[in-house]
């Protein structure tokens, strides 16, 4: 089961990606200009035949060279960040994690999008996503995907999924006591994971960790909120035993695991795909709704992931680089990437759009499907990131980062008015770089 | 052994009044020192310069991200990294670790140098074999440290039916510190197999004809006879334990030794004068270390402590 279906993943992969790449090759015939244009970007396992496609339209003025980045976010940064800092001419486009782009535009190493460039990255990208992207009122980076955290439920037990944090606690006991499926699974290890979580539960309380311009510490009554809230989901014997180490793997195979004993996952829409392989009675009964909220009858304010790409200032040929990212970014591309890898486009109109990835052909829940076909957890997508909130943009993101995830480290023992005290302090050092990162 | 003993000390005494050099020599050991010279030129500029510049960064304000605000502040990231108590938990932890993967890696290490000693057949081949762990690159073994680990599909975590082996605190330091001493004692057991190489047998059979045990023997003859080895074999180790980063950087991420919490406010959070500040206070304590080994090595050496053996 699992290696047919796989097999049936790898064609469609072939026979789309053919197609992209096939139509415009038969009116390719330009000369090679030599020009080379390096993006550094995370790996995926499609992007090469977007990278394809735009060379095929670059029409041999330039060719894009996709170099893969490491698969973790810190490896991939401190590659870009080492050779920045030298001047390294030979990356022309970065692919930035969306919390990245304050601190390299602050730090002078990508260029700012103007003119025509700029009024092609803007338009018709979601506000949330787009907020990602801009730096002091100007924009830096065009948004490549976006991403949000959805709930992801087993049907068969439970038929609707629950609201609200204490409501999804209050079931989970249920269920336990019932002897069923009741673990509820998030990234709670001491990383960037958890910080998504805690920013995103602040947002839904209505509070705020950082000022709006990410210049000084706020911790308001919402941020303690948040801080109770991981407290009790933590003790209260409802989470799996390796909380404190699960990243989104580990969460996304506690879930899928057949005959597990978990009822909730809280993870991004990647899941999607491999529960389909590695578990095919749970998807079946597969539900996903938007990230439970903290104050009833308000929806939650997800935290907006995803990535960015933006040119480097030290790129030799800037020019080349803005056409390439904005071929690598746009709407067809987007599709693509959303219905072969779920990854969640930042472009509106593509959740809407009704033709298949190759539109030439006929459309093939298979072979050939369509957003509505391939993507149906959009329904929960596009509200989130309506909803959605971008965590709090600083150039010194990266030490508020590990200040955060180090101070609630291991949310069991959080102490809500302590340790939102310790945080304050600490934030206010890490905003401004001073003091000592953990 | 009186004569042994007593030899150096007219050694000594002699060396004081320096002996009137001739012509010759003079112009001999100025040519040394020309012919030294390019070779100590390019010393100081690759390993000097380094860090003398590390010193200066030390003492400035140099955030990669706020390269506006740089400037001179003398001692203030001293005072800021010693007023941490993130940099003194990572000391402690970095302390901790070297003592304790230190000391098994030593009784081990004297235990294996000893087979590896009296081995009479495929002598070679022990040797080689007993150094493969050693030979392995750090990051590869912690890795595989890692996998065997791991509460799901590690094997070592099914056998001992352990789910948090690099999960629960005080196990997670015990497993970073097998994998240092799985790694580093044949390096130990090298170095004090050289040591025991030095012990004559005439004087273990000597020992043994005065009525001397087995046990006696390897304490009142073999271990002062080879000080030095196991001093020297010592002083390697714990520098480099000091400075332990690969495998806890694989096994457990997130734990700090002063090397990670150095790579974590150079290279991740950009700050050159935070991170420099560090480096330079890691040289310092290495330096420590090593001046500290060195006085004890020099008073322990054989020959200078005759008087204690006599």
């Amino acid at each position: 089961m699992r290696s047919a279906s796989r097999t049936a993943r790898k064609r469609l992969v072939a026979a789309v990606g053919a197609a992209l790449v096939a139509a415009p090759l038969l009116t390719a015939c330009g000369s090679d200009s030599g020009i080379t244009i390096n993006v550094y970007y995370a790996p995926e396992q499609v992007f090469d035949k977007v990278v394809a496609k735009c060379n095929e339209r670059a029409n041999g003025r330039y060719t894009i060279v996709y170099n893969k980045l490491p698969r973790e976010a810190d490896g991939q940064r401190e590659q870009m960040v080492r050779r920045l800092a030298a001047n390294d001419s030979e990356m022309d486009i970065l692919g930035l994690d969306v919390v990245w782009v304050a601190e390299f535009a602050e730090a002078g190493w990508i260029l700012e999008w103007t003119g025509q460039n700029k009024a092609e990255a803007e338009r018709d990208v979601f506000p949330g996503p787009l907020s990602t992207a801009q730096w002091n009122g100007k924009l830096y980076a065009a948004t490549k995907n976006t991403n949000v955290q959805l709930l992801w439920y087993d049907k068969r037990v439970t038929p609707t999924p629950p609201r609200t944090f204490d409501e999804m606690i209050t079931t989970s006991e249920r269920l336990r006591d019932e002897g069923k499926p009741y673990q509820i699974l998030l990234t709670a290890a001491e990383y960037e994971g958890l910080v998504v979580n805690y920013n995103t539960i602040v947002n839904s309380a209505g509070g705020n960790i950082l000022s709006e311009d990410g210049k000084s510490v706020v911790m308001d009554q919402g941020a303690v909120k948040g801080l109770e809230i991981l407290k009790r989901l933590s003790t209260a014997g409802v989470t799996a035993p390796d909380l404190t180490a699960a990243k989104e793997q580990q969460v996304q195979l506690g879930f899928q695991q057949p005959g597990g004993k978990a009822a909730f996952q809280i993870n991004w829409p990647f899941v999607y795909a491999s529960i389909q392989t590695a578990n095919p009675e749970l998807f079946q009964n597969l539900g996903w709704a938007q990230y439970p909220g903290v104050n009833p009858g308000e929806p939650s304010k997800p935290t907006i992931g995803g990535y960015n790409l933006a040119v480097s200032s030290y790129s030799r040929h800037p020019q080349e680089a803005f056409e390439a990212t904005l071929c690598l970014r746009e709407a067809e591309s987007q599709k693509y990437q959303a219905v072969l890898e779920s990854l969640p486009p930042t472009i509106q109109s593509v959740y809407d759009d009704p033709t298949p990835v190759d539109p030439s052909k006929p459309a093939d829940p298979k072979n050939n499907p369509t957003m509505d076909q391939a993507y149906p957890m959009k329904d929960a997508i596009v509200p989130s990131l309506e909803d959605s909130a971008a965590r709090p943009l600083t150039p010194a993101y990266q030490n508020a980062s590990t200040v955060i995830s180090t101070i609630l480290s291991p949310p069991t023992a959080i102490d809500p008015p302590v340790t939102a005290d310790r945080l304050r302090r600490e934030l206010q050092d890490a905003l401004q770089s001073k003091g000592v990162l953990p | 052994m009186t004569e042994t003993a007593v030899k150096p000390a007219p050694a000594k005494a002699a060396k004081k009044p320096k002996p009137e050099l001739s012509e010759g020599k003079r112009a001999e050991r100025r040519l040394g020192w020309l012919l030294c010279a390019p070779a100590a030129l390019v010393m100081v500029a690759v390993t000097g310069w380094p860090i003398i510049y590390s010193v200066w960064l030390s003492m400035q304000r140099y955030d990669l991200r706020f390269p506006n605000q740089s400037e001179f502040v003398f001692l203030d990231n001293y005072i800021t990294v010693l007023g941490s108590e993130y940099w003194w938990t990572a000391f402690g932890l970095t302390t901790l670790i070297t003592v304790v993967s230190v000391i098994i890696e030593l009784v081990l290490g004297m235990c294996l140098a000893l087979i590896m000693h009296r081995t009479i057949v495929g002598r070679g081949l022990v040797r080689t074999v007993s150094l493969i762990p050693y030979g392995i690159v750090t990051v590869v073994a912690a890795f595989s440290w890692r996998y065997a680990w791991d509460d799901k599909t590690g094997y070592l975590s099914a056998l001992l039916s352990s789910e948090s082996a690099l999960i629960d605190q005080t196990s997670a330091f015990f497993t970073v510190v097998l994998a240092e001493v799985w790694k580093t004692t044949p390096f130990m057991a090298l170095l004090l197999m050289a040591g025991l190489a030095l012990v004559p047998d005439d004087l273990l059979r000597a020992a043994a004809m005065d009525g001397a045990g087995p046990w006696q023997r390897f304490t009142k003859v073999i271990v002062p006879v080879m000080k030095p080895a196991i001093l020297v074999a010592l002083l390697f180790r714990t520098l480099d334990a000091f400075r332990i980063f690969d495998n806890l950087f694989v096994l457990t991420p997130g734990t700090s030794s002063v090397s990670i919490q150095t790579y974590n406010n150079l290279i991740k959070g950009l700050n050159l004068g935070i991170g420099s500040t560090m480096s330079v206070l890691i040289f310092i304590t290495v330096a420590i270390i090593a001046f500290l080994f060195i006085k004890v090595f020099g008073t322990a050496a054989p020959g200078s402590d005759s008087g204690g053996k006599r």
